[in-house]
């Protein structure tokens, strides 16, 4: 794993605890949207804003709503160029 | 089933002639009538009931259901555990509110096509997007919202969302201004329901002899006409004050029902709100049921291909309308183009969203 990796990782962790309000332990790749309080649409759409902001990307409307797991989040950054 | 709707998604939102989607459409439709047959027992004693057939060759024979049944009964197609989300129209004190079941795809799917369709008015960018509301509607949780759902519902199309008004409903000027200098020479996204924009935005700035003066933006507003046509407001004026206030935008109202969330009926330039690929009307007389032509003035049915999870795919509302015309609309868009007039008289006062809670 290259360290670019390992950081992104990290920094990924980082925005998901941090626009959904949970600790980096609740995270994993089988962590899915709306299966927690914390992650319902209003926080969704923070976290979008922060990922964009962290990998300064710009997501398109079709993968926000596509963005159902941390899994799928990871995939869906790795199409924007984002090493993970 | 899961090919259904998908093989909709590849096709062109407003450019298929209204013969060759009728086609499509009633063929979804049949497919739609055998799944909720066999997977809601509520909707398989309503069809027996009523001796309606399942398959069928036009759209006009499609079996529907009145929009009231979804206050009365709880229609759905998919087992409890696979509840993802209720959606809850808003209704009076002496009426229920229609419940809607959606499973986790159910929901993104009405997103997705949601989005598709608006998406042919905006582009394909997220646009800085200005809410005309209080930030507040989102931010209680528990408590049911139709507003709140609404903003929710169109904010994956903007970016960097910035409210127009503070708690108590005033102008949150500085709000605004920092939100027009950061994005001065973008085109804006603009949603609010029609009420709140008219009471709370247009109405008071208007008074004040102010105006925002926005460059170029997109304004689309929903949820009804019910308590404008109470203060004489109609769509013209409506919209000449929008021009004067926000300055060089378009104003698009759109229509649609809780019971057929995701797919929406867009007003085009010329006034005219348009069925998309995934969806159609129908108007009905209102004393026989029987099928009209253009021109004539009845109650709306609509036809969906989205709802799966429940039996919502043929509705016949409590809504007056009157189809224009077919394919020959001067914006272009193909299939049938309507006006609705309002709720059925009879029918109690009943905005969708235009209530200050």
């Amino acid at each position: 794993m290259t360290q670019t990796k390992v950081n992104n990782i990290q920094r990924l962790k980082k925005v998901f605890s941090q626009s959904l309000s949970i600790s980096e332990s609740q995270i994993n790749d089988e962590l899915e949207y709306n299966s927690i309080q914390q992650w319902d649409s209003t926080a969704h759409m923070a976290l979008v804003a922060q990922l964009e902001a962290e990998f300064n990307i710009m997501l398109d409307i079709d993968d926000i709503i596509d963005m159902s797991s941390v899994g799928k989040c990871k995939e869906i950054l790795k199409k924007y160029n984002v090493e993970l | 089933m899961d090919d259904l709707l998908s093989s909709f998604y590849s096709l062109p939102v407003f450019d298929l002639k209204h013969d060759e989607k009728r086609i499509l459409l009633n063929n979804a439709l049949n497919q739609l009538n055998i799944h909720h047959y066999n997977n809601c027992k509520e909707y398989r004693n309503l069809i027996n009931a009523m001796s309606f057939k399942l398959e069928v060759s036009d759209c006009q024979q499609q079996p529907y259901i009145v929009a009231r049944l979804f206050k009365m009964l709880e229609l759905k197609s998919i087992s409890s555990d696979n509840i993802f989300k209720r959606l809850y129209s808003s209704g009076t004190s002496s009426e229920n509110v229609s419940n809607i079941f959606l499973d986790g795809q159910s929901a993104k799917e009405q997103s997705k096509v949601l989005s598709k369709i608006l998406q042919e008015f905006t582009g394909k960018q997220r646009l800085p997007m200005l809410l005309i509301d209080s930030p507040d509607i989102i931010k209680n949780k528990k408590s049911f919202s139709a507003r709140g759902a609404g903003i929710k519902g169109l904010s994956f199309l903007g970016r960097d969302h910035t409210y127009a008004l503070n708690s108590d409903m005033s102008i949150n000027y500085k709000a605004i201004d920092d939100f027009l200098v950061k994005h001065s020479n973008q085109t804006i996204l603009i949603f609010g329901f029609t009420f709140m924009i008219w009471k709370y935005l247009v109405q008071p700035l208007k008074e004040q002899g102010q105006s925002l003066n926005i460059a170029n933006s997109i304004l689309f507003h929903s949820g009804g006409w019910k308590k404008l046509q109470t203060q004489s407001v109609d769509n013209h004026t409506f919209k000449q004050f929008c021009y004067d206030i926000l300055g060089n935008t378009r104003v698009h109202n759109f229509y649609g029902m809780v019971e057929q969330t995701g797919t929406v009926y867009v007003e085009c330039e010329h006034g005219f709100l348009h069925t998309p690929v995934f969806s159609d009307i129908l108007i009905r007389d209102i004393q026989t049921y029987r099928v009209l032509d253009n021109g004539e003035k009845g109650l709306i049915q609509l036809l969906s291909v989205l709802p799966r999870s429940y039996p919502g795919h043929s509705i016949l509302t409590e809504d007056l309308g009157r189809i224009i015309g077919t394919d020959n609309c001067s914006c272009g868009r193909k299939g049938h183009y309507f006006h609705v007039y309002g709720r059925l008289p009879q029918s109690e006062t009943r905005g969708c969203s235009d209530t200050y809670q």
